[in-house]
């Protein structure tokens, strides 16, 4: 008994199977992010008033990694095309484009990780903050033994409240200057890591899983471009359906992002 | 997926280990006992070893339960038997053989989580849907052959990943199967780390298998096949899957965020000025402990009908073969299993009345609880009519089909009171709900996952399991599950909280002047009393077990030899070899006719089976 519909879509869904399953599988991941997204609206509706961070991320980057992704979909879709014209050479560039561009996403992505882990907010004995990116660290520096000093580049606020809102015109004119800080007068001294805030928690969880499924995509991506592709000699069409439902799947990871963009970086 | 053509083995018994054996004999050219019986894609094989796994885990889970029961019945006694061996393994855990109450927790915890994601959803949903669904549908396998064996691989990873947490230091998760947060986060071992793990894996192996059975039944319908012509356990595991499909991705969900503040110590479910142990915990707060309750029970709600669908599914078919006549409203069942599907993602916070999230919508939850009870007994009515005026075969699998009825709907029935906010006030958190929840999955669906076992054993192996030790089985069963669970209603009524290490003795020991010389603490000493009733009942139901196993065993290989339909039933599973061989039929059927054509006037048997061309 032959296995159906591998291939030829079956007549009364219109459907192969394969794609089917990725519809299926992509039902499952929108109730996974969106599980993830509706976390996100209860922490940030539970947040106490003006506790909720504003303006954290730097939307320019943000900006360009969207138009990164979206030209990967781009390019998604014309290898898809080229493979049913049955264009290998186009299809060989496209695809080539679609890696790369995952790649510079992936890659600016983990700039914007590193800038995190590498911003610091000081609770100063003195009951300020002082709030901003590691320039150096002492090397006698030593928060237990309260020896040394630590020098960050940023400025220093009154309240806590202050570092919230990054957007308010006053936070726009905070002047940003090398300070140097002893570490007696150093109460906390903590990364911008998902520890820090909820805010931070989500989006490095959001973001994360995201960038999991972006890794994950290029990955099956690549497998099609690479080794893959001794299928597009024996079987094309088949060949041709795997390209539809890996791009399904990667326009799936860009539309996530689509709603990560302003939910994190715009709201 | 089509190069491994090799057929099943009509001498199946691989079970005991004798496989490869067999296998030699027969064949040489095909993948080998490994790609046979290890890393096969052929659904028989997957629901197999799903099946045998899960009855593994079914047995291990009871295992827990006897020393919670005895620990609960006799607090600080040393287990018999098992308690050496229990103090060996675990250490300072099982002091001298007895339990301790941080392993006590683990045990509670884990025999949930066992039973539910490692025992009924794999045996329940994925096992006889892998044996049966495709067979029934009249198609050669899955849909996707490939990810059917990641999914079992997935699913014994999530299993190793929970067994081994119990010997780590701390030992396994104690924060009960919820795992509700702060709680979870904070019980100072990793057995939730490694519990959290393995759900994720757990999770992942039943999303691959809802893809799959849902796929499968779309498009691997054979000729004919039109969806008002889908047996009833196809239609109750299309359903299933969808649920295991939508609800279980939020839960995943959930495990990564706990698992955050566990490993990343992020705040999502730990609120601002959490104090632990007297002092301010260090954590960053603003995170809510809802949060986890909603996306837990967005999942285990729809779980609940993951856990009775299939068993409904199952009964369905037996009670259509043994009643020898068409089951009653067949489409008034389709209709209410998919009003249950639908119902179910909407009613999942009656589980948090008393978490004071608000008078309205607790109302919403209890008036959308109240309804999805409808399609539910519409269901068992038409199994009850099917019933009327029929001449009922008693054969093993009836019985417990039979027995599936009553016990759900006392399981069903005790529900009530826990959906309405006002009773559910007093009820919530004590030893009633673990009676009601129990008497739904225990001698419910585990009766019609019995009753499965016996029934479609004919066609795994081609012959009968023996019948008289099989009424045994059913009877002790039967008997031994009501001692079990039926006096905990009165406990629960009586006020005795669930989860005590103890079983309520510190509890009562605090003297109540108001009420008689007989009653400390609220708690008569009747009530008390009936732990050790259940303490023996459970033993008694463990015994009872015993002529099962061996009969599964024997008869693979000793059991009556039998043709392909024993049953004179009518799908398409009992119209294919015993067992059948890999892709199942020899060409495509085609269906000409509903499932359930028995007894149709003026045919020549009393089955017209549903490829039986029309004269």
């Amino acid at each position: 008994m032959d296995f159906p519909y591998i291939v030829e879509p079956r007549r009364d869904t219109g459907l192969y199977n394969a794609k089917l399953g990725i519809w299926l599988f992509l039902a499952s991941e929108v109730m996974l992010f969106g599980a993830l997204f509706s976390a996100y609206v209860l922490l940030r509706v539970g947040a106490e008033p003006g506790m909720w961070p504003h303006g954290w991320l730097n939307v320019y980057i943000g900006t360009a990694n969207t138009i990164v992704l979206i030209t990967s979909s781009i390019t998604t879709v014309m290898a898809w095309v080229s493979c049913k014209l049955r264009q290998y050479g186009r299809f060989k560039f496209y695809h080539a484009l679609t890696i790369l561009l995952a790649m510079t996403f992936v890659c600016i992505k983990s700039y914007e990780y590193h800038d995190k882990f590498t911003h610091f907010e000081i609770t100063l004995a003195n009951g300020k903050f002082a709030d901003g990116h590691l320039v150096e660290r002492s090397k006698d520096f030593d928060l237990e033994k309260k020896t040394g000093s630590v020098t960050i580049h940023g400025y220093e606020v009154d309240h806590e409240v202050e570092l919230m809102d990054m957007h308010r015109p006053e936070a726009r004119h905070l002047q940003r200057e090398e300070i140097t800080i002893p570490a007696t007068e150093i109460k906390m001294m903590e990364r911008y890591g998902p520890w820090h805030h909820t805010y931070l928690a989500i989006y490095f969880t959001l973001t994360a899983l995201h960038a999991f499924h972006v890794i994950c995509g290029a990955v099956v991506i690549s497998f099609l471009w690479g080794p893959g592709t001794k299928m597009w000699r024996t079987d094309p069409e088949r060949f041709t359906n795997r390209i539809e439902v890996s791009g399904l799947f990667w326009h799936f990871v860009d539309l996530v992002w689509i709603f990560l963009f302003p939910v994190l970086y715009l709201l | 997926m089509e190069k491994t053509v090799h057929t099943f083995p009509p001498e199946s018994g691989h079970e005991t280990g004798h496989g490869h054996e067999t296998h030699g004999a027969h064949e040489h050219h095909g993948p080998g006992f490994w790609g046979t019986y290890i890393f096969s894609p052929d659904h028989k094989v997957i629901g197999l070893q799903y099946g045998l796994s899960s009855l593994v885990f079914l047995l291990f889970g009871f295992f827990l339960m006897l020393l919670m029961r005895w620990q609960i019945s006799k607090p600080g006694v040393p287990v018999p038997l098992l308690g050496p061996l229990l103090e060996k393994v675990l250490g300072s855990a099982a002091p001298h053989g007895a339990l301790s109450p941080d392993l006590y927790n683990s045990f509670g915890a884990m025999h949930g989580t066992i039973m539910v994601f490692l025992a009924i959803v794999p045996l329940a949903f994925v096992a006889f849907s892998n044996f049966v669904l495709p067979l029934q549908i009249g198609a050669p396998d899955m849909a996707y052959p490939r990810v059917n064996m990641a999914s079992y691989q997935a699913f014994v990873l999530g299993g190793v990943t929970m067994l081994t947490s119990f010997f780590i230091p701390g030992g396994a998760a104690q924060a009960g199967w919820t795992s509700y947060s702060p709680l979870a986060s904070l019980v100072p071992t990793d057995g939730q780390v490694f519990w959290l793990i393995g759900m994720v894996f757990i999770i992942t192996s039943g999303l691959l298998s809802a893809v799959n059975f849902i796929a499968t039944v779309i498009q691997l319908r054979a000729p004919g096949m039109t969806w008002m012509r889908l047996p009833f356990f196809v239609w109750a595991q299309f359903v299933t899957s969808f649920l295991l499909l939508l609800a279980f991705p939020p839960l995943e969900a959930a495990a990564v965020m706990q698992l955050m503040d566990k490993l990343a110590h992020t705040s999502f479910f730990l609120p601002t000025g959490l104090a632990v142990g007297g002092a301010y915990a260090h954590v960053s707060g603003g995170g809510s402990p809802l949060l986890w309750q909603h996306l837990f029970w967005f999942l285990g709600h729809p779980e609940v009908y993951v856990l009775i669908l299939p068993a409904m599914g199952i009964v369905c078919e037996i009670i259509a073969a043994n009643t020898r006549k068409p089951i009653w409203g067949y489409k008034s069942l389709v209709y209410s299993v998919l009003a249950i599907g639908f119902l179910s993602f909407i009613v999942w916070a009656h589980h948090m009345y008393l978490t004071g999230m608000g008078t309205k919508v607790a109302w919403f939850f209890q008036a959308t609880t109240m309804i999805i009870s409808i399609p539910s007994v519409i269901i068992l009515t038409c199994f009850f009519i099917s019933l009327w005026g029929s001449s009922i075969r008693f054969n093993t699998p009836m019985l417990f089909s039979l027995a599936f009825l009553p016990m759900f709907g006392i399981g069903g029935l005790t529900g009530l009171p826990l959906g309405f906010n006002i009773s559910d006030v007093h009820l919530h958190d004590t030893y009633y709900i673990i009676a009601h929840f129990h008497y739904v999955v225990a001698p419910g669906t585990i009766f019609a996952l019995f009753a499965g076992i016996y029934y479609w054993f004919p066609k795994m192996t081609g012959r009968l399991m023996n019948e008289f030790w099989g009424r045994v089985h059913f009877w002790g069963s039967l008997i031994f599950m009501n001692v079990v669970f039926m006096p905990m209603f009165a406990q629960g009524m009586a006020g005795m909280l669930r989860r005590m290490a103890d079983g309520g003795a510190n509890y009562s020991a605090a003297v109540n002047h108001k009420a008689g010389a007989d009653v400390i603490g609220g708690l008569s000493n009747n009530i008390m009393e009936m732990h050790t009733w259940i303490l023996w009942g459970a033993c008694v139901l463990g015994v009872a077990q015993i002529p099962f196993i061996i009969n599964f065993f024997w008869s693979i290989k000793h059991g009556k030899k039998v043709d392909d339909n024993p049953w004179q039933a009518t799908t398409l599973e009992w119209q294919a070899p015993s067992p059948p061989p890999h892709t199942n039929f020899a060409e495509a059927p085609h269906v000409y006719r509903g499932p359930y054509e028995y007894s149709v006037p003026g045919h020549d048997t009393d089955f017209t089976p549903q490829n039986e061309p029309p004269k």
